[in-house]
């Protein structure tokens, strides 16, 4: 069920039990919805004033509805603990180790992903309200202190090895923002004055997209999916999912680029 | 004034205006809410203009939407976001809910239980016109620098507190809605407690009355957290206090001065905790409607009328522990999100027993396609859908790709458009003889149904598969930026030709209406047959509604008695001796 239902193409290791579940919900509905309908259309037919002139003051005397509606009731207990608890469980529990994952931070804005990586030494460095600038530094990130010399920083760009878990820790500087990855089946409230973390494996990447979709131009997308000003509708991110070697270089090539920029302030 | 007995004649303005008299009241609800749906569909009728064509100018009122709003007729996004919030909240707190309840709820609710009119005619009066002041308050607000609120329905913080004046006028007009629904609740639950006539047991009430009664309940306990959330709100954003704003944010570059310490969940905690019983509120008096047609028109009782009653009950009760399936994205973890699944899904069960009695209650009926009826039955199939696609939204790991998608505005537009507003047009359908003594046109009601039935669906379906394939919702462009929607947009044409045929379609039912008021008076003082003790007095009822207070003897659903000729008996018929 879960192919008919037209979903973008699956790119994440839990988005598979996800899927298997919108499956089974999809597959409760339609047989409800069809078997109602039969009913429906068969009753108004055959109870219709012309053919039926007199009412019956009683009417169904079954108890099948009843049986139907217990058989409902428990298909739905069975996909709440059997599917969708544990899905969310593992989504909000199981996290990797930091050191056995790509780690990333993203600080949401009116309308754009700062994308933030800690570098080489794993750390993030020290980011401060006072050193923020709009231009030239949005995250306010303190180049002085010594775990933010190697930290990377990028507008909407987030770059990810395939098959290794990331963990996103998530915020915002303004307004609400949702942080969304249609097809890692991701999706996390960015809340100010809150850091959320969310988690999840890359299993697709974006080469393999693109011949899923028969189209060298796709990407992976990051979507804003809360309502948060006039630009919702263009905050529009791009994810990158890579070999760990693409990875790597690419990561090599932005720090360079930053150093590069860092020199050209100095002065002396 | 609320006696029946020797009445000095009174002026205009006593007797239209400023009324005490519940049928007065009811219709003044009515005509109300009716405009204020027509400028809701209107906005939402601009709104698909640009979906359909993203940054097309409006063909014929471009031009009258304003600079500001609309350059060269081409509606900004600051102008969508307007349109969009200000299209949920009319539809719902100035459109459905007033005629719902007010209207509806107002004119019949004493009429079937034999009572002279309300327990409280005062309170009665201002909620009216604190509902009314209400909407001028939010209408006004389309006119004020930066336009009406815009920050969604929902008016989440932060971005609420710091949007523009609109917003604090969207708070104040909200605060007297709400204060209206509060003062129409208290005398909703007062009046069907105290006021029942003689012999009107609890069992015996119609179906429609134990509808109104839950949903009094509901407005009166969830409404006070939204009144309190909003004065936090109006204070953040006129006192500098700092409920829902935390330290520390940082807009368009600048350090925002506020004191900050505050928490943008309490807000939706507060929001949520009102606007889940209010999508109850929304839906109740609706299924009431559609049984009372039902049983009129199919000739028998309802079927299992106590289990209907006892699901409604507990409909109401499970409406106030669900909140929080509106906020599972917000980090929340296992175990709360693991209470709210659970109740979500306990919740079904009495909307699926409602359900299941109403189209039950068809088998074995002698069915009359009259125009209430058609939109009563086509009531069933999209409440049905509405219903079922809020199961995967209700479970937090199928709401991750679905949550604030397309997917959520059709699974609530299924319910509250071909569902409610279709139960509310069986209802202007089926008490309109009632009302005013005349009978609208079959034909054009016919016409009415078939034209909405389609272009309803032809609006809403798609909205399913743009949820799918993970198009956000409040999207000024329609999603045309992300590739993932790509193959889904084509769709939205059709949705916004279908939005504006559906308008079309609504034409013949307001000619209708207004014309049928001149047509022939109705012979009969219940030409539907019906056996509740509305149908027990003249068309439209007198000042006091009866001549004598009725004596109930029976249920409210007596059609086709066995061993009885005629094929109902009303309610206040006493036995034969």
């Amino acid at each position: 069920m879960e192919n008919m239902l037209g979903l973008p193409p699956l790119a994440s290791v839990h988005g598979a039990g996800i899927d298997r579940l919108l499956g089974w919900v999809h597959w409760l509905m339609a047989v409800l919805f069809v078997g109602w309908g039969i009913y429906f259309i068969y009753t108004v037919i055959r109870f219709r004033s012309a053919r039926q002139p007199k009412a019956d003051y009683v009417g169904v005397t079954s108890h099948y509805s009843s049986y139907i509606e217990g058989g409902v009731a428990l298909f739905e207990a069975i996909l709440l603990i059997g599917l969708a608890l544990p899905i969310w469980a593992t989504v909000k529990n199981d996290f990797p180790e930091e050191s056995q994952a790509t780690v990333v931070r993203v600080v949401s804005e009116q309308f754009a992903w700062n994308i933030h990586y800690p570098g080489a030494d794993g750390i993030f460095g020290k980011t401060s309200l006072d050193l923020l600038d709009a231009e030239t530094n949005p995250l306010g990130l303190d180049r002085s202190d010594p775990y933010a010399q190697d930290d990377i920083t990028t507008i909407n760009q987030l770059h990810l090895p395939v098959n290794k878990p990331v963990i996103i820790h998530l915020t915002s500087k303004d307004v609400i923002h949702s942080f969304g990855l249609p097809e890692m089946r991701v999706k996390q409230d960015a809340i100010p004055g809150m850091s959320i973390p969310v988690w999840f494996i890359p299993t697709l990447t974006t080469a393999e997209l693109r011949e899923i979709k028969e189209d060298p131009n796709v990407t992976f997308e990051i979507a804003c999916a809360q309502l948060c000003g006039l630009g919702h509708y263009r905050m529009r991110g791009f994810l990158t999912v890579e070999t760990q070697e693409e990875f790597d270089a690419w990561l090599a090539e932005e720090a360079a680029a930053q150093q590069e920029e860092a020199g050209d302030d100095d002065w002396w | 004034m609320s006696t029946h007995g020797d009445h000095q004649e009174m002026s205009f303005w006593r007797k239209y205006i400023f009324s005490q008299d519940h049928k007065i009241i009811g219709l003044q609800y009515g005509i109300t809410a009716l405009f204020f749906l027509l400028a809701g569909f209107t906005m939402m009728m601009m709104m698909r203009w640009q979906l359909a064509y993203p940054g097309q100018p409006v063909p014929f009122i471009g031009g009258l939407l304003g600079e500001d709003n609309a350059p060269g007729g081409i509606i900004l996004p600051e102008f969508y976001n307007q349109l969009g919030a200000m299209h949920g909240t009319i539809m719902i707190f100035l459109g459905v809910v007033p005629l719902a309840v007010g209207a509806f709820g107002n004119y019949i609710v004493p009429l079937q239980i034999g009572a002279p009119d309300m327990a409280f005619p005062k309170i009665n009066m201002t909620s009216y016109w604190a509902y009314f002041l209400g909407g001028v308050i939010m209408m006004v607000s389309f006119f004020v620098p930066g336009g009406a609120a815009n920050s969604g329905w929902t008016s989440y913080p932060p971005l609420a507190d710091i949007a523009t004046m609109g917003q604090t006028f969207w708070l104040f007009g909200m605060i007297f809605l709400i204060t209206s629904s509060l003062l129409g609740s208290i005398n909703f639950i007062t009046t069907i407690i105290q006021l029942r006539v003689k012999g009107l047991t609890w069992m015996r009430l119609p179906f429609f009355v134990w509808a109104q009664l839950v949903t009094a309940f509901l407005l009166l306990l969830a409404f006070p957290s939204l009144e309190a959330a909003g004065v936090l709100q109006l204070m953040d954003r006129l006192l500098g206090t700092s409920f829902f704003l935390p330290s520390g944010l940082v807009v368009s570059g600048q350090i925002l001065e506020v004191s900050g310490g505050g928490s943008p969940l309490l807000w939706q905690h507060l929001f949520w905790f009102l606007a889940h019983p209010e999508v109850y509120v929304l839906i109740l008096p609706a299924m009431g409607i559609v049984a009372e047609v039902i049983a009129t028109n199919t000739r028998k009782p309802l079927w299992g009328y106590k289990s209907m009653v006892y699901s409604t009950i507990f409909l109401g009760f499970m409406s106030f522990v669900v909140w929080a399936h509106h906020m599972y994205l917000t980090g929340m973890g296992t175990a709360i999100s693991a209470f709210f699944q659970t109740t979500t899904m306990i919740i079904s069960i009495p909307s699926v027993v409602i359900l299941t009695a109403l189209l039950l209650s068809l088998w074995g009926g002698s069915i009359r396609f009259t125009t209430p009826m058609l939109f009563a039955l086509g009531f069933l199939p999209m409440f049905a859908i509405g219903g079922l696609t809020g199961l995967p939204l209700g479970l937090a790991a199928a709401d991750i790709p679905l949550h604030d998608t397309y997917y959520v505005i059709g699974h609530f537009h299924y319910i509250v458009a071909p569902g409610t507003i279709f139960a509310l047009f069986a209802g202007i359908y089926h008490w309109y003889p009632k009302i005013t003594g005349r009978q609208l046109s079959e034909t054009l009601g016919k016409v009415h149904f078939w034209g909405s039935m389609v272009f309803m669906n032809g609006i809403f379906m798609p909205m399913f598969v743009q949820g799918l394939a993970g198009v956000s919702r409040r999207l000024w462009d329609a999603g045309e930026q992300y590739a993932h929607a790509s193959g889904v947009l084509w769709t939205n044409e059709w949705m916004s030709i279908s939005a504006w045929l559906l308008f079309v379609f609504q034409l013949p039912f307001i000619y209708n209406i207004l014309r049928s008021l001149r047509g022939p008076k109705v012979e009969s003082d219940n030409p539907w047959q019906a056996t509740t003790l509305e149908w027990a007095t003249t068309s439209p009822p007198g000042h006091g509604n009866f001549a004598t207070p009725p004596v109930v003897y029976r249920g409210a659903y007596e059609y086709s008695v066995p061993g009885h000729e005629a094929d109902f008996l009303p309610q206040n018929q006493p036995e034969k001796g």
